[in-house]
């Protein structure tokens, strides 16, 4: 096996008011060495919680990783104490988040915060942390290392920010970079620059990226694979190439024909109709059912299960099953 | 000519930085500078730019959200600005704004029927008895439901909130709607949805938009005139099929090149923009988008480029064109 | 300005004909569902039962001496005793629970009137107006309150008012040291809620002032206007008990549980007589802290600025 991290059967709930929420429900999948791996969908698909998953990010009381195994790099994730876990975060598996501002500390300046890390993972003396961190500041692109060492994050751009939160997160040479919805908050002259940068490194330390993002243009730029998810479940994984040429589940058609493109021209845009299920009202069916226009009647009653239906390529969808048929 | 339906000359607004302890005004953020635009009825204009650009701020003046600095603003040929109070609030229902934010524009705790009605009534355009008529038919024209009327917005998701938001403003039957953002807060496939209801009310009813956007895919679609704007100043103003098909400012070319599209391993040429959006209380001297061009020149960054004819109705501001 | 003042009174009967509407309706169910906060409201609900309905049934209820039966110990006649003039304390408690809780809730209501009022008026015009009414809210926090009760409680026996428009006065004077915060918290959220969106949205759609004001501002203030309230009224009790202890509240004969631990405070009552200080100092404790339990409670559930 090379796959670096490997999910089997993850189900993350959440304890409500008004009853348990499986943000994520029982989902399968692996990144291997070098690959990028981005998870698409709507919000509230359980995307960013199977990265928080990952992290060991749930709090309890209300959330809580219930079911499932996360391997990484052939340790089970799910099984290891705080301890072990903190050392992992940060040394091993990197995260970036949608707002840099919000997981930087306002008071400590820029360079402290670069070398925090590289100090508590990596042994670094003072001197040499600082020197590497000048480095990383300068690797992300960014000029004036020294001076924008010294400063505090209110001082910085959000583009400048996610710069900085890249160079935290690459500094222990992780093996894994988690990015959640990186660039949703930045203007796109920025999001091409973050992108560049993220594939930069990709390319240059053999890292494994697993990207998070509603943004199908930024799945069709970075991916090699793609897993496309609704409602805590995965409908449709597979092949970028394969996926986007022939996407076999209604849900990814639908997602793929309703964001406009620069010079394709539509009339009228296709839309899904209706909105996302309510995730304490689910039923056994295919939650995308009713917002579906292939639906049948096995549609409403029982859950598909993930199928391969390509050579690089699985989907989970009634109409690809050929042995159930209801009257 | 027909009759414009807004004229916006030489708009200028700038906010006061304030610091010290006497708070004294020490600078200005020119956060819109100089900016012409007009709108004739049925049209749709596009604004394009990125945070900072000043484009929601056109938005706010042109409806005197915020005070202008200078310039003039033309609905219907009636100087906004010179409008008393009492008459300005009876022109509002013609010029009509719908907002990003699709939850906190709605007040949590009025009821959508209320929310949507109190306008009429408020205005004397309908009395009591026909409102609950009237806002059903505009609700259906949304794709909302009579039953939603006596909800409140918390128990609507974000793309039904911003159908409220839209049914509020066309229930005035205004002739502009100024549109900041309405999209960008919202899912894909609810995205759609919404863009297409903008489409159809503009074809059944005739409405005129200002159509704020950073999406310069959703502009295509929807704009039959689009300016781009960088950093308070428009750069370039063309018809869509002239902007997209040749676009001459440096800015506008990186922008469409820096679209992600949805089609796997496309080479495409991308011009990569170096460096930040410089601060609006800071920027640059001539040409204000020289510090990222990648063709400046020493002119560039001395001059400030006039904003001219290119022929055709394309405007641009560039020294290189 | 009456209609102002309605408005923000009508925060109790508001409630229940709002309940109908699905946020008063889903507020009430989650603060059902906090049980510290149904505790305190139903202590509160049997300490106003006790106090208004519980005299009524007492074969002791007027304040007469009885000179044979004084300072009895508890006993099956006199559940808690008799204080030093043969009264039965049980009786006195609940009579003084009377005044103390009306005095707390009218200098309450009377507080949020003004404190509201005013402070909707600062926060909605600004300006001139808001300037003129923050700076005499100001004046009167920045002297601190006790010793402005205690100079005005001394007036009042120096000039002899009558006992019984005494309890009065005390209200009066516990709302005017009560309105200046409130005004300034009233004010803070109508002015942060003037920049909400939402209020662009209602000059956009040219919405009249009246309106705007109350359809769109005071909806938003009652949930907090109730907040403060109730625990507005814990500290009134407290405040009314303080001054009626140093004597300068309410006077005796009528009994209140300030000047009935007052009337404790010797050291002969103290050390053998506790029956006569303990149950108004308990009442004062329970109520306050039950009140300001509830008063959390609401706060939690109405208030969204404390929500996690």
């Amino acid at each position: 096996m090379n796959d670096l991290l490997n999910i089997e059967h993850l189900s993350t709930h959440f304890k409500t008011e008004e009853g348990t929420i499986k943000a994520v429900d029982d989902i399968s999948l692996h990144v291997r060495k070098g690959e990028t791996v981005c998870i698409v969908g709507e919000s509230g698909c359980g995307k960013s919680i199977t990265a928080m998953s990952i992290m060991g990010l749930i709090e309890g009381p209300a959330g809580k990783v219930a079911g499932g195994s996360i391997h990484f790099d052939g340790r089970d994730l799910t099984k290891l104490n705080r301890h072990e876990l903190r050392h992992l975060r940060g040394n091993e598996i990197a995260m970036i988040f949608q707002e840099p501002m919000s997981s930087l500390n306002p008071v400590i300046t820029i360079g402290e915060q670069i070398v925090e890390p590289l100090r508590v993972h990596l042994n670094l003396s003072r001197r040499d942390a600082h020197t590497r961190a000048i480095e990383l500041i300068e690797q992300v692109g960014i000029s004036r290392p020294e001076q924008i060492f010294r400063s505090y994050p209110h001082e910085l751009s959000g583009g400048m920010l996610q710069r900085i939160m890249i160079a935290i997160a690459i500094s222990c040479n992780p093996k894994l970079l988690i990015a959640d919805e990186p660039t949703t908050a930045l203007d796109v002259t920025i999001q091409a620059q973050i992108l560049d940068l993220l594939r930069r490194f990709k390319e240059d330390s053999d890292m494994s990226i697993l990207l998070i993002t509603h943004d199908l243009g930024v799945v069709a730029e970075m991916a090699d694979y793609v897993i496309v998810m609704y409602s805590g479940k995965i409908v449709e994984e597979g092949e970028v190439t394969q996926l986007f040429a022939n996407p076999k589940h209604p849900y990814t058609q639908g997602l793929l024909r309703s964001k406009p493109v620069i010079n394709q021209r539509q009339d009228e845009l296709y839309s899904i109709p209706g909105q996302v299920p309510n995730p304490l009202e689910l039923q056994p069916s295919c939650y995308f059912h009713d917002r579906c226009e292939h639906c049948m009647a096995v549609c409403r009653m029982e859950e598909p299960n993930l199928k391969k239906v390509g050579e690089q390529q699985k989907a989970a969808c009634w109409l690809y099953e050929e042995a159930k048929v209801y009257a | 000519m027909p009759e414009q339906l807004l004229e916006v000359q030489h708009l200028k607004k700038y906010f006061p930085v304030k610091s010290g302890l006497l708070n004294r005004t020490t600078g200005y953020v020119k956060a819109v500078d100089d900016v012409s635009i007009t709108i004739g009825p049925g049209e749709t204009f596009g604004l394009v730019g990125e945070s900072g650009s000043g484009k929601s701020t056109v938005g706010r003046t042109i409806v005197r959200l915020t005070d202008k600095t200078s310039g003039e603003v033309k609905f219907k040929g009636i100087d906004v600005y010179n409008l008393a109070p009492q008459e300005l609030r009876k022109l509002r229902p013609r010029m009509q704004l719908i907002f990003q934010d699709p939850y906190s524009s709605l007040n949590p705790r009025v009821r959508v029927g209320d929310a949507i009605g109190e306008a009429l009534l408020d205005h004397g355009l309908a009395d009591r008895g026909e409102i609950r008529e009237r806002v059903q038919e505009v609700l259906a024209s949304c794709g909302l439901s009579a039953y939603h009327i006596d909800r409140f917005p918390h128990e609507f998701s974000g793309g039904q909130r911003q159908r409220i938001g839209i049914a509020r403003a066309l229930i005035l039957n205004p002739d502009l709607i100024i549109a900041d953002e309405p999209v960008s807060a919202l899912d894909v496939s609810i995205q759609a949805q919404i863009i297409n209801l903008f489409r159809n009310l503009q074809e059944t009813r005739g409405l005129a938009y200002l159509f704020i956007s950073h999406d310069l895919s959703v502009v295509e679609h929807l704009c039959t005139r689009i300016g781009v704007m960088y950093l308070g100043s428009m750069v370039e103003t063309a018809s869509r099929d002239e902007l997209f098909r040749n676009p001459l400012h440096p800015y506008t070319k990186a922008l469409l090149s820096a679209v992600p599209v949805p089609i796997p391993k496309l080479k495409r040429e991308r011009i990569v923009l170096k460096g930040d959006i410089p601060s609006p209380a800071n920027p640059p001297r001539g040409c204000k988008f020289h510090t990222r061009c990648p063709f400046a020149e020493a002119r560039c960054r001395e001059e400030v480029p006039d904003f001219r004819d290119a022929g055709g109705g394309h405007y641009v501001a560039c020294h290189l064109v | 300005m009456s209609s102002i003042g309605r408005e923000i009174t009508a925060g109790g009967s508001a409630r229940q004909e709002r309940a109908k509407s699905s946020i008063w309706r889903q507020s009430m169910q989650r603060l059902l569902r906090n049980k510290l906060a149904v505790i305190g409201l139903v202590v509160v609900v049997i300490m106003f039962l006790a106090c208004f309905i519980g005299p009524v049934f007492s074969p002791y209820a007027s304040n007469k001496i009885h000179m044979n039966i004084m300072n009895r110990p508890p006993n099956m006649r006199h559940w808690l005793g008799t204080d030093g003039l043969g009264r039965d304390v049980l009786t006195r408690v609940l009579q003084a629970g009377r005044i103390s809780l009306t005095v707390g809730l009218a200098s309450m209501v009377l507080s949020v009137l003004i404190g509201s009022l005013l402070g909707v008026i600062a926060g909605y015009f600004k300006g001139i107006v808001d300037q003129v009414v923050m700076r005499i809210a100001d004046l009167l926090l920045t002297i601190p309150g006790l010793p402005l009760l205690f100079i005005f409680g001394a007036l009042l026996s120096e000039w002899k008012v009558p006992t019984e428009y005494r309890m009065y006065i005390v209200m009066v004077m516990l709302s005017l040291i009560g309105w200046p915060s409130l005004a300034r918290l009233v004010r803070g959220q109508m002015l942060s809620l003037r920049e909400r969106e939402f209020m662009q949205a209602a000059t956009v759609l040219g919405l009249s002032a009246k309106r705007k004001l109350f359809h769109h501002l005071l909806p938003n203030i009652v949930p907090l206007l109730i907040v403060i309230a109730t625990l507005n009224i814990g500290g009134s009790i407290l405040m009314e008990s303080v001054l009626s202890f140093f004597g300068l509240g309410v006077m005796p004969p009528t009994a209140t549980w300030g000047n009935m631990i007052d009337a404790a405070n010797n050291m002969l009552d103290f050390q053998n007589r506790p029956w006569l200080w303990i149950p108004p100092g308990l009442s004062i404790f329970i109520t306050v802290i039950a009140i300001n339990i509830f008063g959390d409670g609401l706060r939690d559930v109405l208030d969204p600025k404390k929500k996690k």
